[in-house]
């Protein structure tokens, strides 16, 4: 099995070379990066080039460990014990299977997908550790042993929020998706967008890398952005020569809501034009 | 095979472990990379090292190593300017100071890139401390307060200064682990266990006793979980002074960021005046209204500071008093504020306690304060903890 990259999704040496490692040893893969960078996608990607099911597991700030692994569901069952159902008696009937658990029993190599792990309490990659190490747990209710047939490909993403735990980080192997340079988004707008005429992109990379350019902004656009910003110009049919801007007399590109989310920089941007503007 | 490459690592202080190196091994002998030097500088690199902070290090001890096999492009050591600037401080004779007036900054540079290179051929290992660099402090060269004013000591001759001044501030480094378990410890004083937020906890004696009382009909009781609710707020000082300091700023940062849910934190300088920042990159686009914080966070905050306190007396008393900036009110004013808003609060000193009683502006601020100024070592960080945990 190896991992070439796909139809849909540009992936560099650097990035196919850390995911192929991490399936040819079978161990976790940490993929941090801007936001908008592909990092779930990459999971996506991956299991329909290898064609392997994918299970998804989102985290949130409440989500525990145990949740990926199951659930006891004693609540119902105290319920069915005092309605009489003969369900009660089987206390596997309540336990909820996770998504690693449903990895582990899998017949297939299956792709887990641990979605944003920062997002969880600071303890969440400690409490998986031997888990996603040994990929076996132990079911308490029901006294069993859960070892996985086939060591699952897990992807974990994080946007940096917390700092994850070193004995984590030591299981799994790590990439960094960098900001993609002018050559690389070329390429990911071409897989988008096969048909789109070329001087627009170029007038688009270029304002697009402009305005990742200043100073200040809260948010930067980022690959995703453009991507839906791209598709915006096409649907209205915005001439190139909409985008080009004369130094001395600088007009704000038309649809920068797509670019810009947030009211502060939409502000900070329309400033520096309008100085621009002032001939300043 | 390859010891030698994971353990000139290990000497330019990259966090690999022994773990790590059998996971290159074996990814070598599955054949994962070809046998390039490219594609084993990105495996090394995806097994290796687990933080983008740490890449820039990477780079720089692979092409060390790896000198000569094949020139990886971009790893000629380039030597930051603002370190130069930094060292020339700490290396510069008071003499060489007076002839860097006469002289101007830009001949001096090249005079000192000239020594620096000088330096590196008779000692072998000269050049090491570029490669370290990243994380340790410079310019701790005596500095002191006024001691930045090269160029005369009125307060309007200072413009020179304030632009290599500007590069000096880095962000603290929270992923030091070494060390921060006692400060962790120490920290842990001040927790506060409060049942707060979503009920999605089975409370099993609520419930017992509310089926009991429902006549054995089930009745379920949930509770919240237990959390460590406390709330703190940070303020570092940076930059100036306390350039000393930094190895323990770092240490209680990191300590903090991995104790508290409810952190945090902000830059000053010297003393905290009507803004503060988040990012001392863009500590003079991005400043934050310190009236908004009073506002955003409310007085169940804990308020610590972490400074020297070590400053000209002006900047707490004289409105304009700050070396960076005109500030319209005193210091003092605005420490009297933050104390209202966040009336449990401690000021950490990194400086010995010994030598508070020689400094004006600490005696000052210890006033201000109401003695809760505690040293910045496991002792005080121990009694400030216990402070702050009393009830207010």
């Amino acid at each position: 099995m190896r991992f070439e990259g796909t139809k849909n999704y540009v992936a560099t040496d650097d990035l196919m070379l850390a995911v192929n490692a991490a399936i040819t040893l079978q161990r976790p893969i940490l993929i941090k990066g801007e936001p908008g960078t592909g990092k779930t996608m990459l999971a996506e990607e991956v299991a329909s080039a290898l064609g392997l099911p994918l299970l998804q597991w989102h985290v949130k700030s409440t989500t525990k460990a145990q949740h990926g692994l199951y659930e006891y569901d004693a609540v119902s069952r105290l319920r069915d014990s005092q309605l009489g159902d003969e369900k009660v008696r089987e206390i596997a009937n309540y336990i909820v299977k996770g998504p690693l658990w449903e990895a582990f029993e899998a017949d297939t190599p299956t792709v887990v997908l641990i979605d944003e792990i920062d997002k969880a309490d600071i303890e969440f990659p400690n409490d998986l550790l031997r888990e996603l190490d040994r990929m076996e747990f132990f079911c308490y209710e029901t006294h069993t042993l859960v070892r996985a047939k086939h060591r699952p490909l897990v992807f974990v993403t994080s946007n940096n929020e917390k700092e994850l735990p070193d004995a984590f980080l030591r299981r799994c192997f790590f990439h960094y998706i960098r900001f993609p340079d002018r050559e690389t988004m070329q390429r990911i707008v071409d897989v988008h967008y096969p048909g789109i005429r070329n001087a627009l992109v170029r007038e688009a990379l270029e304002v697009f890398f402009e305005l990742r350019e200043i100073p200040g902004l809260k948010k930067k656009p980022s690959t995703s952005e453009l991507i839906d910003w791209l598709k915006l110009l096409m649907a209205e049919e915005i001439p190139p020569e909409a985008l080009r801007s004369d130094d001395k007399k600088k007009v704000i590109p038309p649809l920068h809501g797509a670019l810009l989310k947030n009211e502060q920089d939409v502000h900070l941007f329309e400033r520096l034009i309008f100085m621009a503007r002032q001939g300043r | 095979m390859l010891i030698e490459f994971f353990l000139h690592l290990k000497s330019r202080k990259l966090p690999v472990s022994t773990r790590e190196y059998l996971d290159l091994l074996a990814a070598m002998q599955a054949r994962v990379a070809s046998h390039s030097i490219d594609d084993f500088y990105f495996l090394s690199r995806a097994l290796l090292v687990k933080d983008e902070a740490n890449y820039d290090k990477f780079d720089r001890a692979f092409g060390e190593y790896f000198k000569g096999v094949e020139r990886l492009p971009g790893l000629e050591a380039e030597i930051p300017e603002e370190w130069l600037r930094l060292l020339t401080r700490k290396h510069l004779t008071p003499e060489e100071k007076a002839k860097l007036e006469k002289l101007g900054w830009d001949k001096l540079m090249e005079a000192f890139r000239k020594r620096l290179a000088e330096q590196k051929e008779r000692h072998a290992g000269g050049s090491k401390w570029i490669g370290t660099g990243g994380s340790s402090p410079f310019g701790n060269g005596g500095y002191h307060p006024e001691g930045m004013r090269v160029g005369g000591d009125s307060s309007g001759n200072r413009t020179a200064i304030k632009v290599w001044e500007q590069r000096e501030f880095r962000n603290l480094d929270d992923s030091l682990e070494l060390g921060t378990r006692n400060m962790k410890v120490a920290l842990r004083r001040l927790r506060r266990f409060a049942r707060e937020g979503a009920a999605d906890e089975l409370d099993l004696d609520g419930t017992i006793s509310a089926t009991a009382r429902n006549a054995g009909w089930l009745d379920l009781m949930m509770r919240p979980e237990r959390h460590n609710a406390v709330k703190v707020l940070l303020f570092f000082d940076v930059g100036g002074s306390m350039e000393d300091h930094v190895k323990v700023c770092e240490e209680l940062f990191s300590a903090c960021r991995a104790e508290f849910k409810h952190l945090e934190y902000f830059y000053f300088h010297n003393c905290v005046y009507d803004a503060v920042w988040k990012d001392n990159r863009r500590r003079w686009n991005e400043r934050i209204a310190t009236a908004e914080l009073m506002h955003r966070y409310g007085p169940d905050f804990r308020l610590i500071l972490v400074g020297d306190a070590t400053m000209s007396p002006y900047e707490l008393l004289q409105p304009g008093g700050s070396v960076e900036y005109m500030n319209e009110e005193a210091g003092a004013v605005w420490m009297r504020r933050l104390l209202d808003t966040w009336p449990s609060a401690c000021w950490l000193n990194p400086e010995p306690e010994r030598y508070w009683g020689y400094r004006q502006s600490i005696a000052m601020l210890r006033e201000i304060m109401g003695e809760r100024m505690f040293p910045l070592t496991l002792d005080g960080l121990t009694r400030a903890m216990a402070h702050l945990s009393r009830k207010h």
